[in-house]
């Protein structure tokens, strides 16, 4: 498909893009390793209730680690004036949006994956079991927060203030998303299935995510026309 | 005419609401579990359905925006969600006060008061994104974008925390007083009060409008002048 | 049919009027300088002509379409204030970028010819970040000229080229007149754009206060358009 394509194309450019100049990406990572760090001063690793917010903790790492990528989303378009030529090329506004968005999936999730084992060995957590549905719900949620960031960073890419504006506007909408990855996630570090209740939160992440995709899909282009 | 219906509906929800007050402080008797606290129930529970009344109204006037492009629908939209905001605001207080008294602490992670705090958070975040925007056209835009989305977010969080909280119980207690054994008075005032509140919240959007519209044409002229 | 047609266009910034009535036509093999002061509309119009933002009354045809259908975008080239190429990729990479978001068959090979047509075949591999502003220019045009667009639009395309650029912009320009497109551009530098130019528009303060063909008197006196309607 035609549109697939596009976005293809466009997820290739950004991810070409960044991984010659690999500034976010060090940055989110570093980012996500000083954290993990202060977190072990907060939080006792070695102690059961750490156990327990296991999940809540490794998402707040990526939460926080994740705006430095989703930043640079459409910022990085700035620099010449891309972004005009992007939007006067025939590919639709959301083919560019979906493409950005898929990029910085895949950003956030690389950055995720290296996180992981490091949160293993800092607060003695196995991940290894049941890694496949853990990759899962790392997929589905950082999907949803990558939709919402992409959005948000092509309304806040004039401003002035927009660094600080992509998180504050970012932060309290994922907030579903977020519990229902770090519920999962603790679920999954501690070594069970996902089971009963807990498919509640796999429905709420995809319906987060369709509901949202389909939102930036339809109304991408008004905001990226003047 | 506006004007009048505009005085009229002000002095209609001052009127009601001086009335409801009078019967809530004074009228009514003490609950039986509660004391006398439970009255900022009458101001507590109305406060949210006026701020979701509000926030949907301004979800919709956003989406009008971005179909017909009629600066009205956009400063409709600022002051339904400027409403809703100090709504939520009141919502929050009353909620802080009644937990204070009755727990003996001044915030519990309760759904509703979470919630509350999360959709302020957002909608907070589109007065922000409004200051940031000098363009008019381009404010307006962005900002019901942000608008629809916010919408859909607060949803959404309602449904989510609601089950988080039935997972993790703990400090977890609603509002759903006796369930079922509400004493008719009080259940007939918590709608009057409920309606005295949403007029009160309406003469206020409409002030607010006004006065929106009229500073963007102080603005334009202002410019226009200087443009000479 | 028209190839480029702007009807009663109107745009607001806020509520104060960038453009107002604007409206003319043109056909292939006309080269249409826009001229007037700076905030006097030029950009804004030529936006609207690209649709990269939206009139608030009026409309724009290019080819018959509005110039936010892909196919007539497909046939629409954009040079802007900005280069519009990426710093980190190299020249080939952002042609053969440009050349598949455009839906060409063989992006690749269309990216040689152009670096080639524009002078720029030996740096190929090497990244934008590295070359000087006049060739950062000359891969500008290339990307812009890239899938052969009938329509040219193009902000102020001379503004601070060297002279190797301008040289390689009045050949690629003459040239795609001769094949009968059409181009638009906007342009302080009047004496190299009268030079191309069949046509010549004067925006003034948003209004299109002279349109027609271009006349041995502006040819001679580039300034004489300007001084005509009170805006030397």
């Amino acid at each position: 498909m035609r549109f697939l394509r596009q976005s293809l194309t466009v997820a290739a450019k950004d991810l070409r893009s960044e991984l010659r100049s690999k500034e976010a990406l060090n940055a989110s990572l570093a980012f996500a390793l000083v954290i993990l760090l202060l977190f072990s001063f907060a939080f006792d690793p070695t102690a059961e209730t750490t156990r327990e917010i296991s999940g809540g903790l490794l998402w707040l790492v990526f939460a926080f680690a994740g705006t430095l990528i989703l930043n640079r989303s459409f910022a990085r378009e700035l620099a010449n004036d891309c972004l005009e030529a992007l939007v006067a090329s025939p590919i639709p506004a959301s083919a560019l949006f979906l493409g950005k968005a898929l990029a910085n999936l895949v950003l956030l999730v690389a950055v995720e994956l290296v996180s992981l084992p490091v949160f293993g060995v800092f607060y003695n957590v196995r991940w290894t079991p049941h890694f496949l549905p853990l990759l899962g719900v790392l997929v589905l949620a950082t999907w949803g927060v990558a939709v919402i960031g992409t959005m948000f960073s092509a309304l806040t890419v004039n401003l002035r203030l927009r660094e600080l504006m992509l998180p504050v506007l970012v932060y309290p909408m994922i907030i579903p998303a977020l519990m229902a990855a770090m519920q999962l996630t603790t679920v999954l570090l501690a070594g069970e299935p996902v089971a009963g209740d807990n498919w509640l939160w796999v429905r709420l992440l995809v319906a987060f995510d369709l509901i949202f995709t389909a939102l930036a899909l339809a109304l991408v282009e008004t905001v990226l026309l003047g | 005419m506006r004007r009048m219906i505009l005085y009229g509906m002000t002095a209609l929800g001052a009127l009601w609401l001086t009335r409801n007050l009078y019967v809530i402080l004074l009228a009514l008797p003490d609950e039986v579990a509660q004391g006398a606290i439970y009255r900022i129930f009458f101001f507590h529970l109305p406060a949210w359905f006026t701020c979701f009344a509000a926030f949907f109204a301004a979800g919709v006037a956003s989406l009008l925006y971005l179909i017909r492009k009629s600066p009205g629908y956009d400063a409709f939209a600022l002051a339904a969600v400027e409403v809703g905001v100090a709504f939520t605001a009141i919502g929050l207080v009353t909620g802080m006060v009644w937990a204070r008294i009755i727990w003996g602490i001044w915030w519990t992670w309760d759904p509703r008061l979470t919630w509350a705090f999360i959709t302020l958070l957002v909608y907070l975040g589109y007065l922000m994104l409004r200051r940031a925007i000098d363009e008019a056209a381009a404010r307006a835009k962005n900002s019901a974008v942000l608008c629809i989305f916010a919408f859909t977010s607060v949803v959404i969080t309602y449904k989510a925390i609601d089950w988080w909280r039935t997972q993790h119980p703990g400090a977890v207690l609603s509002f759903r007083t006796g369930g079922g054994t509400i004493d008719p008075a009080m259940e007939s005032m918590l709608f009057q009060n409920w309606f005295a509140l949403l007029l009160v919240a309406a003469a206020l959007v409409l002030i607010r409008m006004r006065q929106e519209q009229i500073e963007r044409e102080v603005d334009a002229l202002r410019r226009r002048a200087h443009a000479l | 049919m028209a190839t480029l047609a702007a009807e009663n266009l109107w745009k607001y910034y806020g509520d104060l009027p960038a453009l107002r009535e604007v409206s003319f036509s043109v056909s292939g093999g006309v080269c249409l300088a826009l001229l007037g002061r700076n905030g006097a509309g030029k950009t804004t119009l030529l936006k609207l002509l690209a649709g990269l933002a939206q009139p608030a009354k009026g409309r724009v045809t290019i080819l018959g379409r509005s110039p936010r259908d892909a196919a007539a975008r497909a046939r629409l080239g954009v040079l802007g204030h900005g280069i519009a190429v990426y710093d980190e990729l190299s020249a080939i990479e952002n042609l053969t970028l440009f050349g598949r978001l455009y839906g060409l068959a063989a992006p690749r090979r269309a990216a040689l010819e152009w670096l080639e047509r524009t002078g720029l075949g030996h740096v190929r591999d090497s990244l934008v970040r590295e070359f000087s502003r006049g060739m950062r220019q000359r891969l500008a045009l290339a990307r812009a000229l890239l899938h052969n667009p009938d329509v040219l639009l193009l902000d102020e395309p001379f503004t601070a080229l060297d002279d190797r650029a301008i040289a390689v912009l009045q050949l690629l320009l003459r040239d795609a007149l001769a094949a009968g497109r059409t181009i638009v551009m906007s342009t302080h530098q009047l004496r190299e754009a009268l030079e191309l130019a069949t046509h010549v528009a004067l925006l003034v303060r948003g209004r299109l206060a002279h349109f027609g063909e271009r006349s041995a008197e502006m040819l001679a006196d580039p300034g004489w358009l300007y001084r005509r309607y009170g805006e030397a």
